[in-house]
């Protein structure tokens, strides 16, 4: 286990040192980026620049800076507003970010594995059918799309709820359940297809030769194996909602880091595009290095081959 | 002898894409308190579908009862509602499957699904329930049972798999017990040890078992009786010397020619030509008739008359009539 | 004797007397009767083909897309409006007759446009398909065909670059290099192709240990013949389902960027930047010019997902009946 915990570890590490690495080349060498033409922007910007990057530095030296500013969490100041820095901007909207991502992935593979696991037990009935068809549809329909016919609908037309902002739990239902549709419908279809595949293998026909109670079978020899798969889709999961929630909080005008990146995209801001891209890298590899140790804990079969493998 | 079980023209069909199969076509057969009786055929013989059908284990959808009585002490296990079945399964009868690698949960430890079926139909505490636990794995062989029943699947070799599944099936002390291919997966060396297990087993316990399998050496050691399957129906039933050494069905007689055998001389084996039929419209009359070397116009016209050559020894085929021994007759003076 | 017996076709018992004497002779064998018996063996594909053709679902999507492609290709050139010539007085024109899907801020015919843009949609769908499919093929191919340290050290990389998140890297990519159709591909490709990668590594993988890949060379068989009967059928399932699956990634993650002001530029308009453009105008009660792209992004969604699935099921041996 302590082997794949390092195993893990060392890889994540090489992933962030790439991505930082990439954010960095990027930069450096494409020309038209602020640091090898230094149009439009006043003293201020350009001093801030040249103090947080180092421009008067050979490359290699910018680099290692660079990379030591990072480790530090310090992701670089704003061309766009001087007074701001990455790092000021994420401690004002990250938590709500983080809220609003939070909230949407419990109530996606909450109600995603309901609905997955209702349809395979039903599987070729009505159930089934509109299960995948309502998970069809909500793989289909882009966020913006989804989030656009929610406000126009529910927001403006019934007034069931607040059109936009994010100050109460009336706030969050809409930008929650534009958030969520698209994850809840993927974990809804792999839950199925997966629940269809454990309920045919031999310990359930073992399991239910036992005289075991059919909800039994389900929560304890089903379940546990099907959500397996569910488990390691999370990462990619988890980086849909973070991306989705940039268009989420622009359309809901939810004042979360996501609006800032596309603010900060929009004006062309390259140090804060360049520093929240590798902050937000840095924070789903983590996350995604923290989905794999819960496979590991999860799946009693990786340890074992961990052992096998000494 | 006592009767435990016995099957009256039992039907089971599956509906898939291209229609519906009909595995199993009016099977009969009984077991005796004690006995072990294999059934023996070709894969997709229905032999399987049978077995499962018995304990009302078919997948319904696609599958279903179509007909048919399965008389368990006394009672018509075919009408039972889904709940009485649970009752049933596990306590008095328990199944054992082909692959051990796969009939075990590879996320719960042994522990956990070895005591689970117990633990489900008796009112017993954990320690009661651990310790039938270390007895059932004395009785099956694990050494070491005390720190084996804290390991998960994938620390036990196949052999040792299939023991433990035979002793969560036996947990309940069930009167039944049916293995579907127990050997079929595992190594040569480790089949011979579960087939003694069995023997063992019966001996401690007193158990019946119906085998199912296609590996005629597998009956030569174990079985009391057997009943030949093909396409659905039982074609031959006799004890063990019956259909060793009696054979009468054709298909049976060339089951034995395509098995090794030490105690005959003939060393050459024949293989069964062609296939066996579509079950998803199964032929008219006999549905051996396209492969059989004997058959006659009448095969492919009726199904055969059951005939009895003796008590034990009972065999679907038309080259039992008078007719058809006198055909022979004619066709030998030539 | 006993007289337990049924005739098949009548379903009744009948007396072994009812059977006529003159049928028990011998039965003529013909070899071709024998092989008869069985259920015809359908190719793989043809098979595979067949039980698409039976998934409603599937082919509600395949017939969708083919239509869609017939009208990205010849709408736009039987349209009498241009594509983005703007009209102002016509501004905002609900649908009608002249405008069957009416006209959007600029008054610009929003179906014209609406088919202009599947062409560039679909096209930045199949690109990005086929750069992956192809850097995938040869990567995941050398990977698993070397094995060994090579495939180690190769298996590595793409762990790593697995781990980069997606659409950030895009995003990155994009706001330094410009958005454009050729750009876009490029973003959408330079880690896309890493999920296909993996997926042809583990099928060469798994034929390498096919058992009966070496069975068909000891018999003597042809080498293509294996590749045909064999192979192919075997490990194209899973890559043909991934390039199904490719294709609306690639138009969704398009759309995305276009919501974040990176989707491709004037003169193109592609679905994405036509509903991103019309956000706002559905407050307003233009739904028309929301819901025509929304919808074609939706539905091209739709039939790609269902006909992946759809292939999935159908392409995938283990679940043959």
């Amino acid at each position: 286990m302590l082997r794949y915990v390092g195993k893990r570890l060392l890889m994540m590490l090489l992933t962030l040192w790439v991505i930082v690495s990439l954010t960095f080349v990027l930069m450096v060498t494409i020309p038209g980026s602020p640091f090898n033409s230094e149009r439009g922007t006043n003293e201020a910007v350009q001093s801030n620049l040249e103090a947080h990057y180092n421009l008067d530095e050979p490359y290699i030296v910018q680099y290692v800076l660079y990379l030591k500013s990072i480790a530090t969490f310090d992701f670089g100041p704003s061309i766009k507003q001087p007074s701001q820095t990455v790092n000021d901007m994420l401690g004002r909207g990250f938590p709500i970010s983080f809220e609003l991502g939070i909230i949407t992935i419990i109530v996606a593979v909450i109600s995603g594995v309901t609905l997955g696991v209702f349809a395979a037990l039903k599987h070729n009935q009505i159930i089934d059918y509109l299960a995948m068809g309502f998970a069809v549809l909500g793989i289909s329909i882009p966020n913006f799309v989804l989030a656009t016919l929610l406000i126009q609908q529910l927001a403006v037309n019934l007034e069931w709820f607040p059109v936009a902002r994010w100050l109460s739990p009336t706030h969050m239902i809409l930008p929650i359940t534009a958030l969520a549709t698209g994850p809840m419908a993927i974990i809804a279809r792999l839950t199925r297809s997966t629940m269809l595949e454990v309920l045919t293998q031999d310990y359930i026909k073992m399991a239910r030769a036992k005289g075991l109670a059919p909800w039994k079978i389900i929560c304890k020899h089903a379940l546990k194996n099907a959500l397996m798969p569910v488990v390691t889709i999370m990462g990619t999961l988890l980086a849909g909602i973070l991306t989705g929630t940039f268009v989420i909080e622009k359309i809901f005008a939810v004042p979360g880091m996501g609006k800032y990146f596309v603010e900060s995209i929009n004006q062309r801001d390259y140090p804060v595009i360049m520093g929240t891209t590798v902050f937000y890298s840095a924070f789903l590899i983590i996350m995604l290095f923290l989905v794999d140790i819960a496979y590991g804990i999860l799946d009693p079969r990786i340890k074992l081959h961990k052992k096998g493998g000494k | 002898m006592e009767t435990l079980l016995e099957v009256r023209d039992l039907h089971v069909t599956f509906s898939t894409y291209g229609g519906t199969v009909k595995a199993v076509r009016g099977v009969y057969f009984h077991l005796n308190k004690g006995e072990t009786l294999a059934i023996v055929g070709e894969s997709g013989c229905g032999k399987s579908v049978t077995s499962q059908a018995i304990m009302r284990l078919i997948p319904e959808p696609p599958g279903k009862i179509t007909k048919g009585e399965v008389i368990f002490k006394g009672k018509d296990l075919a009408s039972y509602t889904e709940k009485q079945m649970r009752a049933i399964r596990g306590v008095d009868i328990s199944m054992i499957f082909q692959d051990p690698m796969t009939a075990l949960n590879p996320t719960l430890t042994i522990g956990t699904q070895l005591m689970e079926g117990l633990r489900e139909h008796q009112a017993v505490s954990g320690e009661e329930a651990k310790i039938k636990a270390l007895e059932m794995m004395h009785l099956v062989g694990i050494p070491n049972p005390k720190e084996r029943l804290k390991q998960y699947p994938h620390h036990f070799s196949g052999g040792m798999r299939q023991r433990i599944v035979i002793a969560m099936a036996l947990i309940c002390e069930p009167e039944l017990l049916i293995a579907d291919e127990p050997t079929t997966a595992l190594d040569v060396t480790i089949q011979a040890q579960i087939l003694e297990l069995f023997g063992h087993i019966q001996a401690t316990t007193g158990v019946s078992i119906i085998l199912i399998t296609h590996d005629l050496g597998v009956v030569a050691k174990i079985a009391d009786r057997i009943a030949v399957m093909y396409a659905g129906k039982i074609i031959e039933t006799g004890t063990k010397h019956d259909i060793f050494y009696d054979a009468q069905h054709p298909y049976t007689k060339g089951l034995l020619n395509s098995v090794p055998r030490l105690d005959l001389k003939e060393e050459r084996l024949t293989p069964i030509d062609g296939t066996p039929p579509d079950l998803f419209s199964p032929p008219r009359g006999c549905p051996f008739t396209p492969r059989c070397p004997l058959a006659m116009e009448v095969c492919g016209k009726v199904y055969p008359v059951t005939t009895e050559r003796s008590r034990s020894h009972h065999v679907d085929c038309w080259l039992q009539d008078e007719r058809a021994q006198q055909l022979l007759a004619r066709t030998a003076n030539q | 004797m006993k007289t337990k017996w049924v005739d098949q076709a009548r379903q009744e018992p009948v007396q072994a007397s009812e059977v006529p004497d003159a049928w028990f002779v011998w039965k003529k064998q013909d070899k071709a009767a024998l092989e008869a018996v069985s259920r015809p063996s359908l190719s793989y594909w043809k098979d595979a083909w067949r039980r698409l053709v039976q998934n409603k679902l599937a082919m509600t999507g395949f017939v969708f897309l083919v239509l869609l492609t017939i009208f990205a290709i010849f709408a736009p050139i039987l349209s009498p409006y241009e594509v983005n010539k703007q009209d102002l007085p016509n501004q905002y024109q609900p649908p009608s007759q002249e405008h069957w899907f009416g006209t959007d801020n600029g008054g610009r015919d929003v179906f014209t446009r609406t088919w202009y843009g599947a062409r560039i949609s679909l096209f930045v769908g199949l690109m990005a398909a086929l750069i992956d499919f192809t850097i995938g093929i040869i990567y995941g191919g050398l990977s698993g065909y070397k094995g060994g340290r090579t495939d180690h050290i190769m298996m590595r990389i793409i762990e790593v670059l697995y781990g980069l998140p997606y659409l950030l890297v895009v995003i990155l990519l994009l706001v330094v290099l410009g958005p454009s159709l050729g750009t876009i591909i490029l973003a959408l490709t330079v880690t896309g192709w890493v999920g296909m990668a993996r997926i042809v590594r583990g099928q060469v993988l798994q034929i390498k240990n096919y058992e009966f890949v070496l069975a068909s060379k000891s018999f003597g068989t042809k080498t293509s013949r294996i590749i045909r009967k064999n192979l192919l059928p075997n490990t194209m399932g899973p890559i043909i389902v991934q390039m199904t699956l490719t294709v609306p990634s690639a138009i969704f993650a398009e759309a995305f960027l276009s919501f974040l002001g990176l989707g491709i530029q004037a003169p193109f308009a592609s679905w994405g930047v036509m509903a991103n453009d019309s956000l706002g105008s559905i407050l307003s009660g233009h739904w028309w010019t929301l819901f025509f792209p929304a919808f074609f992004i939706s539905f091209t969604m739709f039939a790609f997902n269902v006909l992946g699935d759809g292939l999935q099921d159908a392409l995938d041996p283990k679940l043959r009946k």
